[in-house]
């Protein structure tokens, strides 16, 4: 990150009181993410922030940028709305995992079909923290809260799978407290033209407190995290013993002195095909165990705001006839004298 | 039923009006039968009414009651306002569509009967022992048949029509006939033919030579040896289209994000009958408009909230069971006191109901169907051209007073078609629309929430524009600044700013203006599409004596200033609505008058003698 730029991180603090409980993963994030802005030389007024209905979902009213607390589970459409009604826009979706995977599912997967230009942040605590601890879609089966006191029959859905089903042309997971990490998938994200998702890993310090413990606890998180980059073997551990293999049967754990360096995965998100994607997002569901961190997926494709304006601009040179009168005479007219 | 022998043919009896209805099987092409004859009777410059009429189903079982599809058109040379409560000349391809329809055919009117379609099987379909033709069951109506399927097959035999599809053009035997009866010109059906189909297909050539056949089959059989004229109306002076409501709806949106010098933006999601709404603007990309079809009823109008947050002319189009899922996106758009237009086509309910079938009954669901203290306008054309003018006028509510606005039409609207004495384009009203580009506030602040002393409406910063970034969302504001705020007494001034903003529009509207008679004792109260039958009936009852007056709303929230005086006027007070008497209530909750219902919940229109018979009764009633 360059030193060099015009904003501080105080220029995108609204002077709204920040009410998260404290030790809250948001803060970290608003954090990570005020300090992304303004490491870039961007116009702060061409930023917008468009949330649903949770805890995450207060993030627009900290962040002293345009933005709209909207619906539960609405973001992504009003987002669109947003995003296709000026293209100049960056338009950021700030949810979380009830807020985008349950009330809001329907949205959430066209947004990634169409390819909108959008940068999706879901804050994935796997629970619903702001109705005070019930089961969210992503929280493990078995689950005991105050709506499934004999554990919860849901099975949970995995967003980087959704999202990769969902045609999504970027698709990346971050965690919470990795700040470094964090701003790399925001440039990312930033920087890829259509629809970017990122799964963000925050705690839930009073209603889920320690769910991604595997990946932030000090004596754990190395064995456990699968740093995703590009052009590189997958590999991971303390010692870089462990790697990634991915065959018919999808993607599965090695140690490489097992198959050797050779047999190992190389990551190349820009696969056309998200098949090896899908069988990375696969090998952690949870997270329970080595869990895939970086950007699994990222490719070209057109998006459907330059379509749209095409086939506007299109319309607009071969069909000049474009005033009302035009168009009541294109319908046929009779006088009356 | 002629005595005299062919040629030379009579002249052609003149009458000044007709309600002709075109009824068969949904796969029968009656809808296009029918928009044709009346494509051509707008050009010959007849006043037009019409009312398409089909079943929910595509393609319903063939021959059956349940698919039978029908088109009425009412043609006269004077001033109508509706299409007709009995059918003069019912066209009958099917005994399904006979039995369906023959309620509505007036005493001694004609009918003309597809025999071919009078077959065994076909009756029993419809659910008829004996053939109605034959039996005697019609002797108060005059009867006439053509074999209709045979005849058509012979005029396409050259054409390259094969199989099923020669069939297919028997619509325009139809239209054929009918058009001779009538003296329609021809030429306007064979030009939209060779364009629909292209000239010199084989389809275009079937269609052109049924058309004929049914056409000289008038001309040469005996038994036709009677036509009709309808001289064109003496309608005032200018240039005319013919035009739906959907179409006139989407053209007045159009219009109007250009008097504002807004981009339009459309987002919504197909639901009878207000898909064409959406299909009309789509065709219009080079207009500049921007549509969107959106996964569900629900992103449709987040879509357009989000456009609106960016500065365009933001609207949804939806029918009843769309806006019970809009609900909640419109009371955000009233909380964050953004313009957005929703377009309500009413159809009959609840749930999926009548879903072609026309009904007012969405106006509660308009006024209060929303969660919280949430007030907004209300607006409702009065018939298929004047959405026009009122899709401009909720796009100038919206704009000038920063809120969202429902426009109520019906699917008897949508559908429908009347002549319209076209505007002068240069000379519609302009939408003055200002996006704030200056901070309003102490210290270059920006306040969202500060207020228009006038109108009460709030300012507009788009995204993208320098120093003005704010925040709005669903959480109440606090006044000014919009700051989140949970102090009770700054809810209840917000609540209050709120509902104040709406009703001051009441000082921008035009006062009420009162038809017919001045010594009358009885109000006529009515909104909406049954304009044309509710004053057709007040006009039918002034002229037997009966004084009764006549008010129609157009904006049913607020209401213009004077109606509760005018209200005051009257002993009594008819509301005459395609409901269970919505507005009646809500008169008399606001104005403490003894309003009555005049309820009709068939998925039809009014007839205006129906109207006409509940004042004489009132009327006779001691007050």
């Amino acid at each position: 990150m360059t030193t060099d730029t015009r904003y501080k991180r105080s220029d995108f603090q609204s002077g709204q009181e920040v009410k998260w409980c404290p030790g809250c993963g948001d803060y970290t994030i608003l954090a990570s993410v005020q300090n992304f802005l303004a490491s870039l030389d961007v116009d702060r007024e061409k930023h917008v922030f468009i949330s649903g209905i949770g805890c995450s979902s207060r993030f627009p009213y900290y962040m002293n940028t345009y933005g709209m607390h909207s619906i539960h589970g609405r973001a992504p459409a009003i987002a669109t709305g947003v995003a296709l009604a000026n293209p100049e826009l960056t338009v950021w979706v700030i949810t979380g995992d009830g807020d985008a995977l349950s009330i809001g599912g329907n949205h959430l997967i066209h947004a990634l079909r169409r390819n909108v230009n959008l940068k999706i942040l879901l804050f994935n605590n796997q629970i619903y923290g702001l109705t005070k601890g019930q089961y969210s879609p992503t929280s493990e089966a078995g689950k005991r809260t105050k709506t499934s006191p004999l554990g919860s029959l849901d099975h949970p859905f995995n967003p980087v799978s959704l999202a990769l089903g969902a045609e999504a042309t970027f698709v990346a997971r971050t965690i919470d407290m990795d700040r470094e990490h964090t701003t790399r998938m925001l440039k990312a994200a930033y920087e890829h033209h259509g629809t970017a998702f990122i799964e963000i890993y925050q705690n839930c310090n009073v209603f889920n407190d320690k769910a991604f413990q595997i990946l932030t606890g000090r004596g754990e998180r190395d064995a456990n995290r699968i740093y995703l980059e590009e052009r590189q073997p997958i590999i991971f551990g303390a010692n870089d013993e462990m790697g990634v293999v991915v065959g018919i049967d999808g993607a599965q754990i090695v140690r490489i002195d097992d198959v050797g360096l050779d047999a190992i995965q190389i990551h190349n998100p820009a696969r056309p095909e998200p098949g090896v994607a899908f069988a990375l997002s696969r090998l952690a569901h949870g997270p329970s165990g080595p869990t895939p961190i970086g950007i699994f997926r990222q490719v070209q494709r057109a998006t459907y705001g330059d379509l749209m304006d095409a086939q506007i601009a299109d319309a607009m040179a071969k069909n000049k006839a474009n005033s009302i009168s035009d168009l009541v005479q294109q319908h046929g007219t009779w006088t009356v004298e | 039923m002629q005595e005299e022998t062919l040629s030379p043919p009579k002249p052609p009896e003149k009458r000044d009006r007709v309600v002709i209805r075109f009824a068969g099987d949904s796969g029968d092409g009656m809808q296009l039968a029918g928009s044709r004859f009346t494509e051509s009777s707008a050009a010959f410059g007849n006043d037009l009414a019409t009312f398409p009429d089909y079943p929910a189903e595509i393609r319903a079982p063939q021959g059956t009651l349940a698919g039978v599809s029908s088109f009425q058109v009412h043609i006269a040379d004077w001033d109508i306002l509706t299409h007709g409560d009995e059918a003069d000349v019912l066209v009958a391809m099917n005994p399904a569509a006979l039995k369906t329809n023959l309620r509505d055919v007036a005493p001694g009117g004609l009918i003309l009967a597809n025999e071919d379609a009078f077959d065994e099987r076909n009756l029993e379909k419809a659910g008829y022992e004996k053939n109605p033709l034959h039996d005697g069951s019609l002797s108060s109506f005059h009867v006439m048949t053509a074999p209709m399927e045979k005849l058509t097959k012979a005029a396409v035999a050259n054409t390259g029509v094969k199989g099923r599809s020669v069939l297919r053009s028997k619509n325009f035997f139809a239209l054929g006939l009918i058009s001779w009866m009538f003296n329609r010109p021809t030429a306007p059906t064979y030009e939209w033919v060779e364009e629909k189909f292209g000239a010199g297909t084989p389809v275009a050539e079937a269609n052109i030579e049924a058309f004929r056949a049914g056409f000289n089959f008038g001309n040469t059989t005996e038994e036709f040896h009677h036509t009709y004229e309808i001289l064109p109306a003496k309608l005032p002076a200018g240039t005319y289209t013919n035009i739906t409501g959907n179409q006139a709806l989407a053209w007045g949106l159009v219009a109007a994000a250009k008097s504002a010098g807004l981009t339009l933006f459309l987002g919504s999601y197909p639901i009878t009958p207000a898909t064409s709404i959406l299909e009309e603007i789509a065709r219009l990309k080079h207009f500049g408009v921007k549509t969107f079809q959106a996964e569900d009823e629900i992103a449709g109008v987040g879509v357009s909230l989000g456009a609106a947050f960016a500065g365009h002319l933001a609207v949804t189009t939806t029918s009843g069971p769309g806006v019970a899922l809009k609900s909640e996106t419109l009371s955000l758009a009233l909380m964050t006191e953004l313009p957005l237009i929703l377009v309500d086509v009413q159809r009959a309910g609840p749930s999926t109901g009548l879903p072609t079938k026309v009904e007012q009954s969405d106006l509660m669901m308009a006024l209060y169907g929303r969660h919280g203290e949430s007030p907004l306008p209300v607006v409702a054309p009065r018939s298929p051209s004047d959405a026009f003018a009122t899709a401009m006028e909720a796009a100038r509510l919206a704009l000038k007073y920063m809120t969202p606005v429902i426009l109520l039409s019906d699917g008897y609207l949508a559908n429908g078609a009347e002549p319209w004495r076209i505007p002068d384009f240069d000379d519609l009203p302009s939408i003055d629309v200002s996006h704030a580009t200056e901070p309003n506030g102490p210290n270059g602040v920006y306040w969202p929430y500060a207020r228009d002393e006038v109108t009460g409406a709030r300012p507009w910063a788009v995204p993208g524009t320098p120093g003005l970034e704010h925040r709005i969302g669903g959480l109440e504001k606090e006044e000014l600044t919009g700051d989140v705020s949970y102090d009770p007494d700054n809810h209840e001034r917000m609540t209050e700013a709120r509902a104040a903003k709406i009703d001051g529009i009441a000082d921008d509207i035009p006062e009420v203006e009162v038809y017919g008679g001045t010594e009358a004792d009885l109000l006529v109260v009515s909104w909406g599409s049954t304009f044309g039958s509710v004053r057709a009936g007040v006009r039918d009852a002034n002229a037997a004596g009966n004084p009764v007056a006549h008010v129609h709303l157009r904006h049913l929230n607020p209401f213009p200033r004077n109606l509760g005086d005018v209200l005051a006027r009257y002993n009594k007070v008819l509301v005459p609505e395609l409901n269970r008497g919505q507005l009646a209530m809500v008169l008399r909750a606001k104005y403490l008058v003894p309003a009555e219902s005049l309820s009709k919940v068939q998925g039809a229109p009014f007839m205006a003698h129906e109207v006409t018979k509940k004042i004489i009764e009132m009327l006779e009633v001691q007050s």
